[in-house]
């Protein structure tokens, strides 16, 4: 019996002596996740935006080729390659800006322009287009382009397109990589109609709305 | 027989029974309390190579969570943003502290930034990104307060206890579409039952609890 108290004892202790090491659940720490029978939970296979060793640049997340285009992507009918003015916001074979949007406007594209305007312009654009997003506020940004001046609402389209894409010199940098073709269209359909609604009149608002305004 | 057998052995089977149990309960109820995500996981909160804050940026700047992982929405993985993304802003806010330097290398030369890995599934668990935040559920639901933390912690075990528990009952924790990035939403009194039952059966949300829902 003295042999089964002290056996007892010791397991105490020892389950003691893990917790005392082991901790509760739910604490902060540093050091990865111990993984103990890891050959199936990390699998030798590509992962996204992880380092790998088969790639002489050691990602496994490959830029895209120069002068190449992602099938995937829209499959076979990816045409981002071709020069067409929904891609370049430019007639064909010319330099010049299209005048208006070159894909069909419609209720369905303004509100995707409002969620992705609030997305990716509003922090610094605002949320009505007057430059005063929050990185102004914050004295974070020294110039930033009021969406409701002249010089905004005189260009064509087919520039708001472009500088959407490729960015303004010399704060502005270009959303071509972050905000797919369709989806600038669709921001600068938005962005027009924050200019029409800015120099609308009263008369414009619907009857029923007009209460609402101050 | 008593020189072979001493006294004490007629209460071997009984001492064997009650240490057996007893070693194979506290071995059991060890296992289940630290070799499962939640204790192996929850709380992981890795020294990033560059400190950057969600509080600030996400919470006190109110950035969406899409203008730096713009692909969650089209793809199976929330992608890290490129160092061109903090350029857009980096290239004029704090546009020579060291604490950027980094960025401002990755940026330059296509190096990419070590960023620390914190949510992680096993490899054998397949989970998709966009047809969660595109049917209601919400960022914070998996990742947590992430709009809160200075630092990103691992905050829900991930287990598969914890998917089960939201693919059984899908209304209650489903949310607007419009709310999925709002990490400070709360729903409603009764929402669950009400709207959340109705977005379930508007989307023909059936998230499944079949092996190969998740596992392939």
């Amino acid at each position: 019996m003295r042999y089964f108290f002290a056996f007892l004892l010791g397991f105490a202790l020892l389950s003691l002596t893990v917790f005392g090491i082991a901790g509760r659940r739910g604490t902060d720490f540093r050091k990865p996740p111990l993984e103990i029978f890891d050959d199936m939970v990390r699998q030798a296979k590509l992962r996204p935006q992880v380092p790998n060793s088969f790639f002489a640049d050691g990602r496994s997340s490959q830029p895209h080729v120069p002068g190449t285009v992602a099938q995937r992507i829209g499959g076979m009918n990816n045409d981002t390659w071709q020069g067409t003015a929904k891609n370049t916001g430019m007639t064909p074979g010319t330099t010049n800006f299209v005048a208006t949007i070159p894909v069909p406007v419609t209720s369905a594209l303004l509100a995707r322009g409002r969620e992705r305007y609030n997305i990716s312009c509003l922090p610094c654009h605002g949320a009505v287009g007057d430059g005063n997003g929050i990185t102004k506020k914050i004295g974070a940004m020294p110039v930033v382009a009021n969406l409701l001046d002249k010089n905004a609402i005189v260009i064509p389209d087919g520039q708001i397109f472009q500088i959407i894409s490729q960015g303004k010199a010399p704060n502005m940098q270009g959303y071509a990589a972050n905000i797919t073709i369709e989806d600038r269209w669709a921001i600068v359909a938005y962005v027009r109609s924050l200019q029409r609604a800015r120099f609308a009149t009263l008369d414009e608002v619907p009857a029923a709305d007009r209460a609402t305004l101050k | 027989m008593s020189d072979i057998f001493p006294k004490w052995t007629n209460k071997l089977p009984a001492m064997v029974i009650v240490g057996g149990l007893l070693a194979g309960g506290v071995v059991t109820a060890g296992v289940t309390y630290y070799l499962t995500p939640k204790y192996a996981r929850v709380g992981y909160k890795p020294v990033q190579p560059v400190a950057f804050s969600h509080a600030i940026h996400a919470d006190q700047l109110a950035i969406d969570c899409r203008y730096c992982h713009n692909g969650v929405e089209k793809s199976w993985y929330s992608n890290v943003p490129a160092a061109s993304t903090c350029m857009n802003c980096h290239n004029q806010v704090l546009k020579d502290d060291p604490k950027l330097a980094l960025v401002r290398e990755s940026a330059a030369t296509g190096k990419p930034i070590p960023w620390v890995q914190i949510h992680k599934t096993p490899d054998f668990v397949y989970f998709n990104h966009s047809v969660h935040v595109n049917r209601g559920v919400s960022c914070v639901h998996c990742h947590g307060p992430v709009n809160k933390m200075d630092e990103v912690r691992h905050s829900k075990s991930l287990g598969m206890s914890f998917c089960l528990e939201c693919h059984r009952d899908p209304a209650a924790k489903i949310r607007p579409n419009d709310q999925v990035f709002n990490l400070d939403w709360q729903a409603p009194e009764g929402f669950a039952k009400k709207e959340g039952a109705k977005l379930v059966k508007d989307w023909n949300v059936h998230p499944g609890e079949s092996c190969s829902v998740c596992h392939r």
